[in-house]
């Protein structure tokens, strides 16, 4: 049986009631939003680039525990990386969450977001971690559409 | 007056004689005694579809197994037996709603189907550019969509009875919306999202002083309560099965059968006509004219299965032990720190919709489940009315007449749990 305990891991909790970067950021040059039209859940994603760099970045909006410490955390991960840091950082994400760790990319390196492990058991909460990161892809890609997790 | 389903013998034990007799009750619903996560399922989503009888799924399986065939069109036995079978369903239904006509039961695959019936036939036909359709600030998104659907093709508008605090619809300003440009009136019976059961017959009547057609969305309201359609006076009536007891894929639409006998078809096909050549087509009387090919036969005979289960019961007997159950809910769930109940109107049924500080109904939902109880975290399809109360989402705990005060006891210490965890 899946653990809550896995799920509402502390470092998630304290995320979630102290959401790091949780601002609008005026000097962005880059910005998206996404929701998630089953829950509600709604965040926009800041972006500076710089070249290829993330010199700032940061998020506003309303979710679940998981959606909003998934958001605080990847925030806190980005600063200061480059574009393809962040990409390959996705798809490790990405594949722990949806517990297909088999694949191509290697689980090593995801460094404190190895807490949203437990969301792997609770499928149905897979889309509530991954909103900030689809978001912030399309951010990237600059788009600067909305992105829906339908 | 509803009448009281046909009695089975011997299926009527002393306690339900005496009490409800809730437990009695329970053992007719296998799904019940499943365990999740270890735990006694506690079942409080009964809003989104309720659990099925024994006697549904035995009554569906005979049908498969010893009565299939199609209806309406073959001459064996076994066509006939399937279309009694169906054909006294429709009038276990008009019983069930008190219709004067058989013709005014149509089957459909469920509420959405009737008002998108509704929107396409009599909308179309009726609504023109500058005509208003009025819905209320709670509908379900299936009685708003189809009537945006109507306004973009139509150039019609859309006019929205707004609702106060405690989730009531302010019946001043609904009477201030009808005017000579209004075509039609559709509104909830009782809201999904807040449990407020609408006064819907004053309402019908406001709109019938000018010549005003409403449909009832009744969605929530034909598990709950006796609906008797001639009293109501309401000109469409719309319900889905699987909330009932019933199968999923199966509901029904009232219509009164002067209106429908003048709307055009919904959709085309075998069954909803008379004749055929290619140069024209004579379409069927009620109510085949709008049931076009075969339909969800099994699911019919299910949903008669269903309402003759919920019959024996006794929808008075159902309203009145839900509103001890309500009360008790909302009695055990206002003394949870933190906890605001939204939709506290004075007339309601069978739900708590609720939200706890500084935490997500999402994240209550998935604590809850671990603990075997299931609700729904959400905007229960009725975005308008989250935004209307400033909430992106709400937990709802919806009641039907096989739950307990110890499920309810459970809820409100899950729910201390949930806290727990965010403390
Ligand atoms: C008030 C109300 N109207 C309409 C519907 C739609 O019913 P269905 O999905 O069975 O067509 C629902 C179901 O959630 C409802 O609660």
């Amino acid at each position: 049986m899946s653990d809550l305990s896995d799920l509402y891991q502390q470092v998630i909790l304290d995320h979630y009631k102290r959401p790091r970067n949780f601002r609008r950021l005026d000097e962005a040059n880059r910005k998206a939003e996404g929701h998630n039209p089953l829950c509600g859940d709604e965040i926009t994603v800041y972006l500076h680039l710089d070249g290829d760099v993330i010199k700032d970045i940061s998020f506003e909006g309303a979710g679940c525990a998981i959606s909003k410490a998934s958001a605080s955390m990847m925030t806190a991960a980005l600063k200061g990386r480059t574009r393809g840091e962040a990409e390959t950082l996705f798809e490790k994400f990405h594949e722990m969450v949806t517990g297909h760790r088999d694949g191509t990319a290697d689980p090593a390196g995801l460094g404190k977001l190895e807490v949203f492990c437990g969301v792997s058991e609770f499928p149905v909460r897979v889309k509530c971690a991954s909103l900030a990161w689809h978001t912030l892809r399309a951010a990237l890609e600059g788009s600067g559409g909305t992105v829906s997790t339908e | 007056m509803i009448p009281a389903g046909r009695q089975v013998a011997g299926e009527v034990c002393n306690d339900c004689l005496v009490g409800f007799g809730v437990e009695r009750i329970r053992q007719d619903f296998p799904a019940l005694q499943v365990r999740v996560h270890g735990k006694p399922l506690v079942y409080l989503d009964n809003a989104a579809t309720s659990q099925k009888p024994q006697v549904v799924i035995d009554r569906i399986t005979r049908y498969y197994l010893s009565e299939n065939s199609n209806i309406h069109r073959g001459v064996h036995f076994l066509s006939d037996l399937a279309t009694q079978a169906y054909e006294s369903t429709r009038d276990r239904v008009r019983q069930f709603l008190n219709a004067a006509h058989d013709r005014e039961i149509i089957f459909t695959r469920g509420t959405t189907e009737g008002i998108n019936l509704v929107a396409h036939s009599f909308g179309r036909s009726r609504v023109r550019a500058g005509d208003e359709v009025v819905i209320s600030a709670m509908e379900h998104h299936s009685n708003i969509v189809p009537w945006q659907m109507l306004r973009e093709e139509k150039g019609a508008t859309l006019r929205v009875i707004p609702v106060n605090d405690a989730g009531e619809l302010l019946l001043e300003e609904y009477e201030r919306l009808l005017c000579d440009r209004t075509r039609l009136v559709a509104v909830t019976y009782v809201s999904n999202a807040l449990g407020t059961v609408n006064p819907v017959k004053p309402m019908i009547a406001m709109a019938h002083r000018r010549g005003i057609p409403v449909l009832v969305d009744g969605a929530q309201a034909a598990p709950h309560l006796a609906v008797d359609v001639q009293d109501l006076d309401c000109d469409f009536f719309a319900f889905s099965g699987h909330k009932l007891c019933g199968p999923t894929g199966i509901g029904i639409l009232y219509g009164k059968a002067d209106l429908l006998e003048s709307m055009p078809p919904y959709q085309g096909g075998g069954d909803m006509i008379s004749a055929v050549t290619f140069e024209k087509t004579l379409y069927n009387s009620l109510p085949y004219k709008f049931e076009a090919g075969t339909p969800h036969i099994a699911g019919v005979i299910g949903l008669g299965a269903a309402i003759e289960y919920v019959q024996r019961i006794g929808l008075p007997r159902i309203a009145a032990y839900e509103a001890d159950l309500l009360a008790y809910g909302t009695e055990l769930l206002s003394a949870i720190p933190g906890l605001r109940i939204i939709g506290t109107a004075k007339e309601k049924a069978s739900v708590l919709s609720f939200v706890l500080d500084g935490i997500h109904a999402h994240d209550t939902g998935t604590i809850l489940d671990h603990e075997g109880i299931a609700i729904r975290a959400g905007h229960h399809c009725a975005m308008p009315v989250m935004k209307r109360f400033g909430v992106p989402a709400t937990a709802r705990a919806s009641l039907a007449f096989y739950n307990t005060r110890e499920e309810l006891e459970a809820l409100a210490k899950g729910l201390h749990k949930v806290i727990e965890v965010f403390a």
